[in-house]
């Protein structure tokens, strides 16, 4: 069966962050034609979390990608994938801070504390840093076997996310988007789970099924 | 920042050409739909439904009810709204809320009144001299506009219709429109979108019976063809497109308190020091001012209108009746 190879695999990261900055440049072309709405700030710090989401949910999909596909040197991918997810975070805390708080601590403060969903949010944010921090390959060294614990806390961030975007449509009972994104979500993290056993148990079959 | 201007009293200026010759083959319809055939008037309202301006409504500016703020522009007042009969998104309504017919247009009038009925639109429109009315509107999500509404007070036409002794509130009922309406499909109310008010706030002289906005009759979007304003509640008080005023004795049950009495309740006042469960309210943003830069507003106490409502609540915990 074709692998690709760890160079081709590298080759295709110019393309992936292109991809990866592709909200970034649709809200300057928005911007430029007037179109952020009439409210701008709400508009880019919903649209700045989602895209968050959605590059978490691409970092997620990486691994159950390379065993399906059997394609090992995709991993090769996931840091970026991950670093855009932190970036578009840190943007999505940065319109929070900014035009909800006007960077006043005392207020930031207060909103983590009093606010649920604020509360989830940051913590997932903190952790999502704390990953972002450690991505580097010093750092892998450095930490070692506690390196894969530490990043780990992935599948936590997955949950607090949607459990901040849950929270945040709560009160219109407006769950539509959230059931789909937390779809996604549960199925990522349920392929952990449940991935490993279906592999073991089901690979030999589907080998044979390619081979007919 | 573009300022409304009034129109000049000068009638040329106030009836454009395009405007009367809209009103002939209004008439015109209107004639032939009396003699039995009712297609041109049909299509002239399609034309209508389908334009993107519309029809100028004549008014005369009230200067008791003028506002020193900047107004919101009139591309974010018809384009950046709630109107979850067409959607959730902000955009829906400007989107899709052009389906929604209009004409012939009544509102039905019952429950403690001594003068029961369905009052026709050209009756509502008749009823009371109509007014320019500049009012603060703050949305319960935490932005504000500044909207030259056009109108009268409620209570002249509560008045014609005479509330009995117990009328002591009255509920508001929306239209309902399942063909056009696609947000009717949406679990998130339990349609049709119910109102409410005290009697005396519905008396009061601050809240309207509103029928246009910027000169022109009201956009679908904005809840044409007649709507109601309480400028110093959070704008979900304002009920849209109304086709049911019931006067009652009991305190109705609103859409919003059926949804989540927890956080939106019967009164909801504007109050910076009331916070919702999920948001401070101490603070507005106000559409379409300034940029990136520039800070929220601090949100008034009754939107800034407590010198004329404040008396209504005299010894009220509004904590608790929030």
């Amino acid at each position: 069966m074709f692998r690709l190879s760890a160079v081709s695999v590298d080759r295709c990261k110019p393309v992936l962050v292109l991809l990866g900055l592709y909200p970034l440049i649709r809200w300057v072309w928005l911007g430029w034609q007037g179109d952020l709405t009439a409210n701008p700030m709400e508009f880019l710090t919903r649209s700045s979390g989602t895209w968050a989401l959605v590059c978490l949910l691409v970092t997620l999909s990486v691994s159950p990608l390379r065993e399906v596909l059997n394609q090992p040197a995709l991993i090769r991918l996931r840091r970026t994938c991950g670093l855009f997810a932190f970036f578009y975070a840190a943007l999505h805390a940065i319109t929070w801070a900014w035009w909800d708080q006007g960077f006043v601590v005392g207020l930031m403060w207060r909103d983590v504390i009093d606010r649920p969903f604020i509360t989830v949010g940051m913590l997932a944010f903190l952790a999502l840093l704390m990953l972002a921090l450690t991505s580097n390959q010093r750092a892998m060294r450095a930490l070692g076997k506690r390196w894969k614990q530490l990043h780990r806390f992935i599948y936590l961030i997955g949950a607090l996310v949607i459990l901040h975007y849950w929270w945040h449509k709560s009160g219109k009972n407006d769950y539509a988007e959230v059931l789909v994104y937390g779809a996604v979500m549960l199925f990522l993290l349920a392929w952990r789970v449940v991935g490993s056993w279906l592999v073991t148990r089901f690979r030999p079959e589907t080998k044979k099924a390619s081979a007919n | 920042m573009t300022r409304y201007q009034y129109p000049e009293p000068k009638s040329s200026e106030i009836t454009p050409q395009r405007v009367w010759t809209k009103r002939r083959q209004l008439l015109a319809g209107g004639a032939l739909m009396a003699a039995g055939g009712a297609m041109p008037l049909a299509s002239a309202m399609a034309q209508r439904s389908k334009s993107s301006d519309w029809a100028p409504l004549a008014s005369k500016p009230n200067p008791e009810y003028i506002l020193m703020d900047a107004l919101t522009s009139q591309k974010d007042v018809t384009t950046y709204n709630n109107f979850y009969e067409f959607g959730l998104d902000k955009a829906d309504p400007a989107r899709y809320a052009g389906a929604m017919k209009i004409e012939p247009w009544s509102v039905q009038i019952e429950g403690e009144v001594a003068k029961p009925g369905t009052y026709g639109l050209e009756d509502l429109l008749s009823l009371s001299p109509m007014q320019d009315r500049v009012y603060r509107m703050r949305c319960v999500e935490g932005w504000s506009m500044v909207i030259p509404w056009i109108g009268y007070p409620l209570s002249a036409l509560l008045n014609k219709v005479e509330p009995t002794g117990n009328a002591k509130y009255v509920e508001f009922v929306t239209d309902m429109q399942p063909d056009v309406m696609r947000g009717l499909s949406s679990p998130v109310i339990d349609w049709p979108y119910r109102e409410g008010l005290r009697m005396d706030e519905a008396m009061h002289p601050l809240t309207l019976l509103t029928f246009g906005v910027y000169g022109t009759v009201l956009p679908n979007q904005n809840g044409a063809p007649v709507r109601l304003v309480v400028p110093w509640k959070y704008g979900f008080k304002s009920a849209k497109s109304l086709i049911k005023i019931r006067v009652t004795e009991k305190q109705p049950l609103t859409s919003w308190v059926a949804a989540a009495a927890s956080e939106y309740g019967f009164y909801a006042n504007v109050n910076p020091e009331v916070r919702h469960p999920r948001w401070t309210q101490a603070t507005e943003r106000r559409i379409g001012e300034g940029g990136f830069f520039t800070p929220k507003r601090p949100t008034l106490m009754f939107n800034g209108y407590a010198d004329q409502v404040a008396s209504l609540y005299t010894g009220m915990d509004l904590s608790k009746n929030y």
